[in-house]
């Protein structure tokens, strides 16, 4: 693959990745995006804001995570070196505060006292609540009805923590129709209200800044291997559904053209079955939430139900830089069924000691059947988005256990 | 050829302001929409706006979304829209429609295949409502060539600027969104939509609608002192909703609501000043 420019260098000024991204909201949402996007490109740049994120990122998230060599399960699998970027170990128990530290602090400095949030699992309602709550901001965070039945420990967590939950009815009541809501929300009172949108998906300048704010996954794999191994990694793999721990990892590699980059979906019950979340691997481009990308979609564009066991990855769309890297041929993108996560799940918690998120399952799920063709003094990295303490009921309900 | 120019010019001439009723077309089922569009140009419509149901309709209030999903429950695509307005055609060839709706299933379709057939359907204008002019270009071309008129949004929020760059891809009429919200909101403010509208005039001369928020005859009448065109949909649509299993009782509902808002607008008072 050749082309002039950097890939680093996407997106363009009205964010295009290629045919991808792109601003596709109502006349209403215009204003404030174009705010939010010079407020980010001046912030970005600007040595105190910066210094105060990698402040925050390292006192109150934790920061930087360890790169944990996971040596008796690359041991047992028989071939590469898989490493683990422990995000689980981050406050909150996954990627997701990275991001919301960032647009809080944004927010701060735009003079927005209203933050709003969609969720799925809960897992970006509760990173955004939190940030919320240290800054005295009111917090509204959308969720499907259904996603509030399914993930009750987090919908408290965020009550606690100050936030309104706000079921949502209408649609699938998931999180696309929580995504709406919330965009609803925003155009309402766009005045006082900042969107934190959890994923690398939305309208520009979304993709590229919560991209921005975690792509520190990335820095910091870069340099960790490097002290330790003396050279870059071989592969990497992350769990992808919205695409946000994956392209904060990717995207500082995205030059290094001998690091293959994998994405995994999640094929719930199977591609062939259509029961899945995997857009990116049986989906086609289409326009929703703000940007063109790959879609799960009827012929006639209609947006259709997607599954997956993990809630954090039950989403119909992806994030445009993605899609563009899958059509260009920088990234791969795989699929890994419920089955295959759970899997993934047992065996790190059996061998390493440590309970992974079920989203990130679907990334060790994929390692585990790629590390045995590998060479032995291979290096895989595999991102460790989120700990698996809010899926303990879902697994234990599989095993017929009642917690 | 579209139809909307010479209709809302003729209607300029006469001193006389047009109503512009929204329905999503296939609520609360397919059948029930030819006779609706007859009935709503019985009740004084002047131009037909048709909502295109998509699965998520970010920018419309839970009114517009009920009618969305219960069209889309009775499998309402958008290659049956365009037989509605066909099937609309053969007894009314002079009324505008304009098509109104998201992106995706236009883009899913293909921008050309589309205006070639919603222009063989009979269709005068289209307004997708989640595609700014920024990223217009190939739908507009699409559009342009099958001589439909792209209709565009202005919002509460668009600064001179921006209202200069719609003005300039738009044809038809220019949407005026009187609030910040969804569709079938409650904080209309017809003072504030006359300054803005000032504002607009100072940069177009295409005719002005005014739209979201409109909900009785009163309103309309007000709105109607200060726009060239009133749309009106959530009412209408809640009507519609309130008589789901009797389409004929729906209809009666919806054009006596158009009908008052007709007469309110027409009232010697709304046009006097």
């Amino acid at each position: 693959m050749q082309s002039d420019e950097p890939l680093t260098a996407m997106p363009d000024d009205r964010g295009h990745f290629g045919p991808y991204g792109g601003r596709f909201v109502a006349e209403t949402l215009m204003e404030p995006i174009l705010e939010l996007t010079e407020a980010w490109q001046r912030y970005r740049e600007d040595p105190e804001f910066l210094a105060e994120l990698e402040a925050d990122l390292r006192d109150y998230v934790g920061r930087p995570t360890p790169l944990y060599h996971a040596e008796r399960w690359s041991r047992e699998l028989g071939g590469a070196q898989i490493y683990l970027k422990r995000e689980d170990l981050n406050h909150t128990g996954a990627h997701k505060v990275n991001n919301t530290v960032g647009q809080a602090l944004l927010a701060r400095r735009m003079g927005k006292r209203r933050i709003i949030a969609e969720t799925g699992a809960g897992q970006h309602g509760v990173a955004t609540a939190t940030v919320a709550a240290r800054m005295g901001l009111e917090c509204v965070v959308y969720m499907g009805a259904e996603d509030i039945q399914r993930q009750a420990p987090n919908v408290y967590r965020m009550r606690l923590l100050g936030a309104e939950v706000v079921p949502v009815t209408s649609g699938s009541r998931t999180l696309k129709d929580a995504l709406n809501e919330a965009m609803r929300d925003w155009v309402t009172n766009v005045d006082d209200t900042f969107y934190i949108i959890g994923t690398v998906a939305g309208p520009h300048p979304y993709p590229a800044m919560v991209r921005d704010f975690q792509a520190v996954i990335g820095r910091e794999v870069r340099e960790q291997i490097l002290a330790r191994a003396g050279r870059l990694p071989d592969a990497l793999v992350a769990c992808v559904g919205g695409g946000s721990n994956a392209m904060g990892l990717f995207y500082p590699f995205l030059e290094d053209r001998d690091v293959h980059l994998i994405g995994v979906e999640a094929a719930g019950l199977g591609l062939e079955t259509g029961k899945h979340s995997a857009p990116l691997c049986a989906g086609s481009p289409g326009v929703l939430h703000g940007n063109r990308t790959y879609l799960m979609e009827d012929a006639d564009g209609q947006i259709i139900e997607t599954h997956s066991i993990s809630a954090g990855l039950d989403y119909p769309g992806v994030g445009p830089e993605h899609a563009w890297l899958k059509d260009v041929g920088r990234a791969e993108y795989v699929a890994v069924t419920d089955e295959e996560a759970l899997e993934g799940f047992h065996a790190l918690t059996r061998t390493e000691g440590i309970i992974p998120a079920l989203e990130s399952s679907h990334a060790l799920a994929h390692a585990q059947r790629l590390a045995p063709q590998m060479d032995r003094d291979a290096i895989l990295v595999v991102n460790l988005s989120g700990r698996g303490d809010k899926d303990l009921n879902t697994v234990a309900r599989i095993d017929g256990i009642t917690l | 050829m579209s139809r909307l120019g010479p209709v809302l010019e003729g209607l300029r001439a006469a001193g006389r302001k047009a109503l512009i009723p929204y329905v999503t077309a296939g609520d609360p089922e397919p059948g029930a929409t030819v006779p609706m569009l007859h009935a709503l140009v019985e009740a004084g419509a002047d131009v037909i706006e048709l909502g295109v149901p998509f699965s998520d309709p970010m920018a419309d209030g839970p009114v517009i979304q009920a009618a969305c999903e219960r069209a889309l429950a009775h499998g309402t695509r958008l290659h049956d829209v365009l037989d509605m307005v066909r099937q609309f055609r053969e007894r009314d060839t002079e009324t505008p429609v304009v098509l109104m709706g998201y992106l995706n299933p236009v883009e899913v379709m293909g921008y050309e295949r589309f205006a070639r057939a919603a222009a063989a359907a009979g269709v005068d204008g289209v307004l997708t409502v989640d595609m700014p002019p920024e990223e217009a270009h190939g739908l507009v071309r699409a559009l342009r060539a099958a001589q439909i008129d792209p209709i565009f949004l202005v919002a509460p929020t668009s600064d001179r600027q921006r209202i200069e760059a719609i003005a300039s891809v738009a044809s038809g009429f220019l949407y005026y969104v009187s609030l910040k919200g969804v569709t079938g909101a409650d904080a209309l403010d017809v003072d504030a939509v006359a300054r803005k509208l000032r504002e607009v005039r100072a940069v177009t001369d295409l005719p002005l609608g005014v739209g979201f928020g409109v909900s009785d005859a009163a309103r309309a009448a007000a709105v109607a002192r200060v726009a060239d065109a009133v749309v009106v949909g959530s009412a209408l649509v809640r009507r519609i909703a309130e008589h789901t299993t009797d389409p004929q009782a729906g209809r009666a509902a919806v054009a006596t609501l158009l009908a008052q808002m007709r007469r309110a607008m027409d009232a010697p008072e709304a046009a006097a000043s």
